[in-house]
This record gives structure tokens, sequence and C-alpha cells, in this order.
């Protein structure tokens, strides 16, 4: 059993196939149904994001434990434009990609640790990480 | 690329996702179903998404877009079959699909466009 | 440690090797006396054996104490099984301070005696380990019961053909609120009941976070195609609710249960009507 998973995000299918394998190890560190619905919903919208935004980029899908609990860690990384503005980036409704600018605001209200790292023209670094209840 | 199939019931059009699509293969039913609502005249859309293991924002708004395209063709969108893991996830993303009507199963569904026409064509006041 | 210590230590190290016999015997003879008739002396004279054995084991190859903590890990829970108390079982690990020092006084020597500090405070965390290990057990049931507890104490019940409802009772959490919700909904689904009524009356406050599960129960009930109506908000909630400016927008809510079952009633279309010989008439629209 592998406990870290590298998948490259370049193409629409390849958002698919991450929700795919996030489920997977969802359900391998215990979460609970919704818990795994969530997970895998904020997965599918950052797996979009490294996408549209940066035309691509990879994540990584780790097995995380603290001794009492497991839990799913998420890192999406791209070498993309960058965010300028973060605080921005995170509020509701605000988006430059035509789409409902829930991306980021919303997935952080899906997962229990979120930290979004950007630097413009170096790329964008997004960590999620959900624990078993 | 996937398609999903588009069926149609008397004046009513339905379509049950079973598959998890792609973001071209959303945009793709979206207008295809545009397209059979024009063409079939129908009064009524039903999408099934009892099979869909996870809605995000581009589904939601698939959603919403043709729940008010078809509006604007005189025909009332029903969403059914919503799992309360994907409703409770919808909600906490901040997604509240405003304008689409939602029914437990798709029979619930076929019965408020039953109703609705009933209560167009008698128009019986309470 | 200073050389001085090194080599006091390592006399005690000697001393509990080379009278091993002895001192198990004293050991289990204090340890018995204490537990009075309710030790089975075999039994536990073995399991003390492997303990001391484990215990010098750690003492000569210095910080692994792994094996020694898995058999005091075990003797705490046999013992705590068998009724005993876990200072019964700490005075147990304890006497065997007793033991040592006898032999100890024994062999005269002041090395071995300067020594003994130090091995008291060893022996002193081994038997703190034991009560950590009871306590820890003692948690684990109490999380695994109040799990129970809380599967027990939220039932889902039908109150007509197509009407469910939770009566809430006691103070909600955040996580019960989230269990009692989740359990809700797919109730709805399984049952294909497009009404339900979220009962308040047994709970004697909220907070934010609660009535926030509460709102979003109701949002997600409505996407999956159901409304929920929310009765027995004490005056004190609704006091609560309008100070922490929370707001429920066009949520229904009821003052009572009935209340709440007759909206629900009505917009299922179901008509009640109470005639001269109080028999209900039951009469429902859709065919």
């Amino acid at each position: 059993m592998t406990d870290a998973i590298e998948l490259p995000i370049a193409a629409n299918s390849d958002v698919v196939l991450v929700r795919q394998r996030v489920r997977t190890s969802a359900q391998q560190v215990g979460l609970s149904l919704v818990d795994q619905t969530k997970v895998v919903t904020a997965a599918s919208e950052l797996a979009r994001n490294t996408l549209v935004y940066a035309g691509g980029g990879r994540v990584r899908i780790e097995v995380v434990g603290n001794g009492a609990r497991g839990g799913l860690r998420l890192t999406f990384a791209d070498e993309g434009p960058g965010i300028p503005d973060l605080e921005l980036a995170l509020t509701d409704g605000w988006t430059t990609g035509g789409g409902l600018g829930l991306g980021l605001s919303g997935s952080r209200r899906l997962v229990d640790e979120f930290d979004l790292d950007s630097e413009p023209g170096k790329g964008t670094r997004v960590t999620v990480v959900k624990w078993a209840r | 690329m996937e398609r999903v199939p588009i069926l149609k019931l008397g004046d009513v059009l339905i379509v049950s996702i079973q598959i998890d699509l792609q973001d071209q293969g959303v945009l793709a039913l979206q207008e295809d179903l545009a397209d059979a609502v024009v063409e079939s005249g129908a009064r009524g859309v039903i999408i099934d998404i009892s099979a869909v293991e996870i809605v995000d924002s581009f589904i939601g708004r698939m959603l919403a877009t043709i729940a008010s395209i078809s509006r604007v063709l005189d025909a009332e969108t029903i969403v059914v079959g919503m799992r309360p893991a994907v409703a409770i996830t919808l909600v906490e993303l901040g997604l509240s699909l405003g304008g689409v009507r939602t029914a437990l199963n798709l029979e619930k569904g076929v019965a408020l466009l039953e109703d609705r026409d009933n209560a167009r064509a008698v128009a019986v006041p309470r | 440690m200073t050389v001085h210590g090194d080599a006091d230590r390592l006399r005690i190290e000697t001393l509990l090797r080379e009278q091993e016999e002895r001192i198990l015997k004293r050991w289990l003879d204090i340890a018995g006396a204490a537990a009075g008739g309710r030790a089975d002396h075999g039994v536990l004279g073995g399991r003390m054996r492997e303990i001391y054995q484990a215990m010098l084991r750690s003492l000569s190859e210095g910080d692994d104490s792994t094996d020694l903590r898995g058999l005091l890990a075990e003797l705490s829970r046999i013992q705590a099984r068998e009724g005993f108390t876990p200072s019964d079982t700490a005075v147990l690990v304890l006497s065997v301070k007793e033991a040592v020092y006898e032999t100890i006084e024994a062999s005269e020597e002041t090395a071995a005696l300067r020594g003994y500090i130090w091995f008291s405070k060893f022996v002193d965390d081994l038997a703190l380990y034991t009560f950590e290990t009871y306590v820890t057990a003692r948690e684990k049931i109490i999380t695994d019961q109040s799990e129970q507890l809380l599967e027990l104490s939220t039932p889902v019940v039908k109150l007509w053909e197509g009407i469910l409802a939770v009566p809430l009772v006691g103070t909600l959490d955040s996580a019960r609120t989230q269990v009692v919700m989740e359990k809700l909904l797919q109730a709805l689904v399984e049952t294909g009941s497009e009404h339900a009524v979220i009962d308040i009356t047994g709970v004697p406050a909220v907070d934010t976070q609660v009535a926030q599960h509460l709102l979003k129960t109701v949002a997600a009930a409505r996407l999956m195609g159901a409304e929920c109506v929310v009765s027995g908000i004490r005056p004190q909630i609704a006091h609560t609710i309008v100070t922490l400016g929370i707001e429920f927008g066009d949520i229904v809510t009821k003052s009572s249960l009935s209340d709440a079952l007759a909206h629900a009633l009505r917009q299922s279309g179901v008509q009640l009507t109470q005639g001269a010989s109080k028999r209900v008439v039951v009469a429902t629209e859709r065919a």
C-alpha cells in the first residue's frame, strides 16, 4: 500500500481521475460518506482551478495520521501566473475565470485545514487536509 | 466523449446522469438539452442525479443554467434524487441552486410536473 | 548522570540480577498481602516474574522499554478486569521497591543504597504508567459509550405517510447535531418523505454552530426536494437566535410539534376535519 500518489493535471479527463483517486484514498483512511463527498468535491474544484488558471499542474494525495486519527492531505501545485491578491481570491463570488467564484472559498469550507501559498509569476500551491472524525 | 442520453416521455424530457462527467460532457449536456427542449416543445425537464456521487460548482452551475434556459423556453426543470451527502456538501460549498426545483425521486418529480399541468388546465381557485 | 551515579546504578542492576529469586519472592509476598485473598498467586507470580525480567532488560539496555511497557499495560488491563482499582495496580508495582530495599539493607552496601534513589524513580514512572494505561482504557470506553448513546438518543420517527420528525432532547453539540441531521436526510430518501419536523422542545440552549447546522440541514433537505419545519423553539432560544444575529430566513418555525404536524399535513394536501362524532376524516388531494 502506497501512502502517497502523485498525479498530473493536464486535461479535463485528469480532473475526473483525481476525483476517483481521492475517493479511493478517502475510503482508505475511513472518512465518513459525507466527509468523503466533501473532500472529493474540494479536490474537483481545486483540480479544475489548477487546470483553468495555471494551464495545468499536479496533485499529491497523501494519507496522513497524527496517532489518534487518520486523514487525507492533498497538495495542488502549479507553475502558473500565481494569485496577486490572496485575500480577494478567497472571497465568495470573486472570479477571473468566468466561474461562480466558489472554487477556493468553497473548498476551504469543505476541509479541516486549508493553506494557500502563491507568488505572482512563480505559481500556486494549495494544501488541504481532511481528518477522519 | 461520452454523451448523456435524453429520453422523451410525453411532453417531459428525462435525463439520468450515470457517469462521472468531464467538464466538456457537462457543457455538451447543457447544449443538447436546450436543443431538445426547442425541438420537442417539452413542458418539463427532469434531471435525475441519484447516481451522481459529487456535485461541484461546475455541475451546480450547469443545473442552474439548464433551469434558466428551459424557463425561457417555457419548460420547467426539476432536479431529482440528490443524495444527502451531496446536498450537505453543496450547502457547505455555498451553492443554493436558486431557481432550481427539486424532488426526492423521479416519481415525485413527474408528479410535481403533473400537478402544475393540472393547475394550468383546471385553474381551480383555492 | 555522573560517573559516580553510573557506578551506583550499575551496583543496583547487579544486585537485582544476583538476588532475583529472593527479591521476586519478597515482592510476591508483599503484593499478595496487599491484595488480600483476591489475587491468584500462581498467575500473578508468573506475570510479576515477566515484568521483573523485562525491567532488568530495560535497565541494562538503556532506553528501550517497549517490552516492559507492553507487559505493564497488560497487567493494568487484567487487574482492571478483575476488579482491582488503579491504585491497587500501582501499589503492586511500587511494592517492588520495598522488596529491593530490604535486599539492599541486607547487603549493607552504600553504593547500592545511593543507587536506590534512582531505582525508586524508575519504579515510580512504571507505576504511573499503569495508571495512565488505566485512564486511557477508561476514556476509550467512555468515548465508545457516548457514541452508542448518540445512536440511541436520536431517533427519526414517522408521524404520517410522508412526514418524518426528529425530537431532539438534551444539549446539542456540533458533532451530535451533524449526526442527527445526516440521519434525517438519509431517512427522507429511504422513506420518500417530503416533509420533516425538527422538534427542539427538549433542547435547553443552542449556540451559533448548532443553529448553523440546523439551517444547513433545512437547506440541504430543500436541495433534495423536501421541506423542514422547526418546532418547539423556547423563548430563551429565540432570544439567543436574535442576539447572535442568525438569519432564519424563510424557514418555517412553529411553536409546538402539533402545529408543525398540522402545517406539514396541510402542505402535503391532507385535510383533517373534526366531525360531530370526533372522527378524523382524511382526504388526500393528490391521487
